[in-house]
């Protein structure tokens, strides 16, 4: 009988031959991440159970990116505190205010491995499934339990198989084939389940893409979002892994709760409407919403790529004075190759405001909150009412082409129309 | 065990920046948290929820973000439990793991309404509306869950083992 990834994965972090749909298993983590939102609560959770030490302080990553640089006193706090802790066990891997956001930050650094288990206390940590690991959000508690025991228990997901065929469009993206699926599956329709997402079209598809792709399982409620590792996959990989890993695919004869299929080739770019995930419409039902602020950034979609395709768009043009833009690379990294390549240039010449690498207005915690009656436009990951702000603004979620094209008219536009 | 409390509905994916907005994540205080329960919704409950009320809700509540701070929210708010049709996973889990009592009930809001009295029995699995009479079952929590829960949460649950 044949397993999935997931299956897989948890069977040898737990040290069976085979784990089964529904058992509870208790399985060794390879990496536990928590940030400046959630950590603080996790090591309260540690000290609680009794303890000093972490299990392994090169295997337990802090990142500060939800509000950085700190805005009030008490997230000034919070990062002091987390500092401290920083030194007090030697956590090898600590990622101050402005290095960016977790989830770019940790492939980045070459953290994420294949065939691996990451928990982290942020609900997006399922977005290094794009590189093969069984990779899931947790409370802080549960991350305060790995912290101190390097496992956790885990009830082995249903995998839904997503299998998505064909090319995709110009200007059509990762972000357009995700909130296609969201709308398909509906914001609980893979609750407790992994996705398993493969098919010509992810072949084909980025590392970027891929990561869009699996940050946004958890908007169907999902546990895990999982591409199976490929050659493009290695290839990424190799210039930032030292050591070795071992690869888990699913078996020929996996066993799938349903499968799903997808043919995008007709896509047209896909807009999230208030006020949850898988309310979507074609871009061409929403071309007279007039929006106030643009976000462009976050894990979902602040990537180099992501920079590349608004700059296509926006290079040599003005965006409306009736919309403000904000761009926030996701990392460091990526702010210094937009940089050199003139980008950044180039959208600050077009109007745009360009922030240091963090979370940033994604979740209404620190830069770019709408007042009441705003409508925003972001490329991040959740428009839920109040997400980015006032409970009486509305948010619309979309690709980075999508966003550019509409700064340049201050309403949803269709990015194959400028 | 009984607990009973006077009821506030709410619908469908009530996610937790409803439960508590972002902008409050910074705060680790949990009465400090409680102040913001439910307000990304229902901006005036924290004045008017008494201690043992029970949040009624339809499906995927707690979707979102992993907040803990959602759940704690609500504990140190006074709520006696949630029983909602569906939970999303992760609210799920947290519920369990700080001691805060969450049900699955997928007939739940067909019986009751705001303001109506129940009473849960948890060793019956069994929700009583004092109000109209109406009864209904739930699925208890896996026993797993149940010892959790009853060692008041995960971190009592763990704090006396070595190697867990």
């Amino acid at each position: 009988m044949g397993y999935t990834v997931s299956e897989k994965i948890l069977a040898r972090a737990s040290g069976n031959d085979a784990v089964n749909v529904g058992e509870i298993v208790k399985a060794k983590v390879d990496l536990v991440m928590i940030h400046d939102a959630t950590g603080v609560l996790a090591i309260q959770a540690m000290k609680d159970m009794g303890r000093t030490k972490v299990w392994d302080p090169n295997k337990v990553i802090i990142v500060h990116d939800h509000v950085a640089p700190a805005c009030t006193i008490q997230s000034a706090k919070v990062h002091k505190e987390l500092r401290d802790f920083v030194k007090e066990q030697n956590i090898k891997y600590f990622y101050d205010v402005g290095e960016g956001v977790c989830h770019q930050l940790l492939p980045e650094k070459g953290h994420i491995k294949p065939g691996t288990v990451v928990v982290g206390a942020d609900s997006h940590t399922c977005t290094y499934g794009a590189f093969g690991s069984f990779a899931t959000g947790v409370g802080s508690t549960d991350a305060g339990v790995a912290l101190v025991f390097g496992k956790n228990w885990f009830k082995v997901p249903e995998t839904i198989k997503i299998k998505i065929d064909g090319v995709l469009k110009n200007k059509v993206t990762a972000k357009d084939v995700i909130l296609l699926i969201a709308k398909k599956i509906g914001v609980s329709g893979a609750t407790y389940s992994s996705l398993e997402l493969s098919g010509e079209t992810i072949s084909e598809m980025s590392i970027s893409g891929r990561m869009t792709l699996c940050n946004m399982a958890i908007e169907m409620g999902a546990k895990a979002g999982i591409v199976e590792p490929d050659e493009k996959t290695y290839s990424w990989l190799k210039s930032k892994i030292n050591g070795i890993y071992e690869p888990i695919l699913a078996d020929e004869d996996a066993k799938y709760k349903k499968t799903l299929k997808f043919d995008v080739t007709n896509l047209e770019p896909q807009v999230a409407c208030p006020h949850n995930v898988d309310n979507v419409k074609p871009v061409s039902d929403l071309l007279d919403v007039t929006i106030n602020q643009i976000f462009i950034g976050s894990c979902t979609n602040g990537r180099l790529e992501d920079l590349k395709q608004v700059h296509s768009i926006l290079k040599g043009k003005k965006i409306s004075k009736n919309v403000r833009m904000l761009i926030v690379p996701a990392s460091k990294t990526i702010y210094k190759n937009a940089l050199r390549n003139g980008i950044i240039n180039d959208l600050l010449d077009s109007g745009a405001v360009i922030s240091n690498p963090s979370c940033a207005a994604c979740f209404g915690g620190s830069i770019g909150i709408l007042a009441p009656g705003e409508v925003g436009l972001t490329t991040s990951n959740r428009n839920f009412k109040g997400r980015q702000g006032s409970p009486e603004s509305e948010v619309y979620l979309c690709s980075p082409y999508v966003a550019a094209a509409s700064a340049i008219t201050g309403k949803i536009t269709d990015p194959r129309s400028v | 065990m009984k607990i009973s409390g006077n009821v506030w509905k709410y619908g469908n994916n009530i996610n937790t920046d409803y439960i508590i907005p972002g902008r409050y994540m910074e705060l680790t205080d949990p009465y400090e948290m409680a102040k913001h329960a439910m307000e990304g919704i229902d901006q005036d409950f924290i004045n008017k929820v008494k201690k043992n009320d029970i949040i009624v809700a339809g499906e995927n509540f707690g979707c979102g973000s992993s907040r803990e701070h959602a759940p704690l929210a609500l504990k140190y708010a006074g709520i006696g439990c949630v029983i909602a049709e569906s939970y999303a996973r992760i609210f799920y889990r947290n519920a369990i793991n700080i001691g805060f009592l969450a049900l699955e009930c997928p007939e739940i809001t067909k019986i009751v309404q705001t303001n109506d009295i129940i009473e849960v029995d948890l060793t019956e699995g069994l929700i009583n509306n004092k109000s109209n009479g109406k009864k209904v079952n739930f699925i208890p929590p896996p026993p797993f869950m149940l010892d959790v829960l009853n060692a008041g949460g995960i971190v009592s649950y763990l704090r006396k083992v070595d190697d867990w």
